[in-house]
């Protein structure tokens, strides 16, 4: 038995059972045109897992289930996939909330811009890497040049009205500590971004998502090699918070691997531990009613997810 | 020996402090949360002038919980130690204060 499960057991809420299915969450590659430090898919340009296009039409299929409302679209990078234009199109008929997670800075690339005006027009939501609003910081973990990049892709998505209250185009960003340590309240760390980047770079975005780095990947590489694993761990465990555990995300969600392989989450699939207790395991077998219902996979990284206020794709579950 | 009298470990017993003395535990644990929590001031603002005390007196376990809360809240390094010379400068403003106690002294004794 892992330690994650001693303390829900201790707490009283093991087995952690699926409450629905309200987020389908489909990672389309593994390719990146970066190599974050921090990167738990451990994403990059060498990458070559693409998800074909039966599985995208077999996730569209799921998609159209009325109790699903939000389809979360995430890699590695996206848009450096060849079909995403084809499947966002394809999406955006289900009228549902859709999602993209983007690096932005590979909108940069003359080969991906035609996507700043596509997802204005698909009024695609997006979740845009942004490590720290310090430009050193952040390089620090995405790479030189990273930061500054990001500012002009959020200048030009400014430009379309993503970020701007009451346009309907979202821009959220997302933070996530550069080295072993927590993110601190989502409320004061948004207020201190939108301080930044308004007064520095004249930028807007709508919210702040804080994510606890998930120890896995080359998160957890370098937590070994800079001698702050135990540490770490000792952190999150300290910090657990049961106020959390009945929102974790792996509750509504449901995540799809580039192979239409399912996940209880992104971490999960990172780590080949697909869906358990016999509810289907891949997209093409796509069971509502056994999904909704089933067993969550829990092992000793889930940790960052319960630690203090929660951590989610979506942020923190509580301030 | 590898045991020290400062452990980092000794700071999970911190929140056990109160165990003997509760009234004055549970006191002490709702005028720390007050004093330091957000007011007037941000938790930044707070946790920084935290960081600043911690190290002007040496405490190694508060230096390591402000050092990563400041990290947390998105502080900078330069930001860390700018505040840190406010508190040398007053350190050392201090004692150089105190000079003119001695002064005051030399005066009256000397003829």
């Amino acid at each position: 038995m892992n330690d994650f499960i001693e303390r829900l057991n201790a707490c009283g809420v093991f087995p952690l059972r699926a409450a629905g299915i309200d987020i389908l969450q489909m990672n389309i590659t593994r390719r990146c045109n970066l190599t974050c430090k921090h990167c738990h898919v451990q994403a990059g340009p060498q990458r070559t897992e693409m998800m074909s296009r039966q599985t995208m039409a077999h996730c569209i299929q799921a998609a159209a289930h009325p109790r699903i409302t939000t389809i979360d679209i995430t890699g590695g990078a996206p848009e450096m996939h060849p079909d995403l234009e084809w499947l966002l199109g394809e999406l955006a008929v289900l009228n549902k909330r859709l999602i993209v997670r983007s690096n932005l800075v590979v909108l940069l690339d003359p080969a991906y811009r035609r996507y700043l005006d596509l997802f204005a027009a698909h009024k695609i939501e997006l979740v845009g890497s942004l490590p720290d609003h310090h430009a050193e910081k952040s390089d620090r973990q995405r790479g030189p040049g990273s930061f500054e990049g990001a500012v002009q892709v959020i200048r030009e998505l400014n430009h379309r009205s993503y970020g701007l209250p009451g346009s309907g185009l979202t821009l959220h960003l997302v933070h996530n500590p550069v080295g072993a340590y927590l993110p601190g309240p989502q409320s004061a760390l948004e207020g201190e971004y939108r301080r930044v980047l308004r007064d520095r770079h004249g930028l807007h975005f709508n919210t702040l998502f804080c994510l606890v780095n998930n120890p896995i990947g080359r998160y957890a590489d370098y937590l070994k090699r800079s001698g702050n694993w135990s540490d770490y761990m000792h952190t999150l465990r300290c910090a657990f918070n049961l106020q959390t555990v009945s929102s974790v995300m792996c509750r509504t969600t449901l995540s799809i691997g580039w192979d239409g392989r399912l996940y209880d989450c992104d971490f999960n699939q990172m780590l080949d531990l697909t869906v358990n207790s016999g509810a289907p395991k891949h997209i093409a077998d796509f069971d509502f009613a056994r999904l909704a219902e089933r067993e969550i996979v829990v092992r000793s990284h889930c940790f960052a997810c319960t630690a203090g206020a929660g951590s989610s794709c979506q942020g923190a579950l509580a301030d | 020996m590898t045991e020290t009298y400062y452990e980092p470990r000794d700071l999970e017993d911190f929140a056990n402090i109160g165990e003997d003395a509760p009234e004055a535990g549970r006191k002490f644990f709702d005028y720390y949360a007050t004093a330091t929590g957000a007011g007037k001031l941000t938790e930044r603002e707070k946790a920084l002038i935290a960081l600043t005390v911690a190290t002007v007196r040496h405490c190694p376990y508060c230096i390591d919980a402000y050092t990563n809360k400041c990290l947390s809240l998105g502080v900078g390094s330069d930001e860390m130690m700018e505040a840190i010379h406010v508190g040398a400068a007053m350190v050392a403003g201090d004692t150089l204060a105190h000079a003119t106690q001695i002064r005051k002294i030399i005066r009256k004794k000397e003829m």
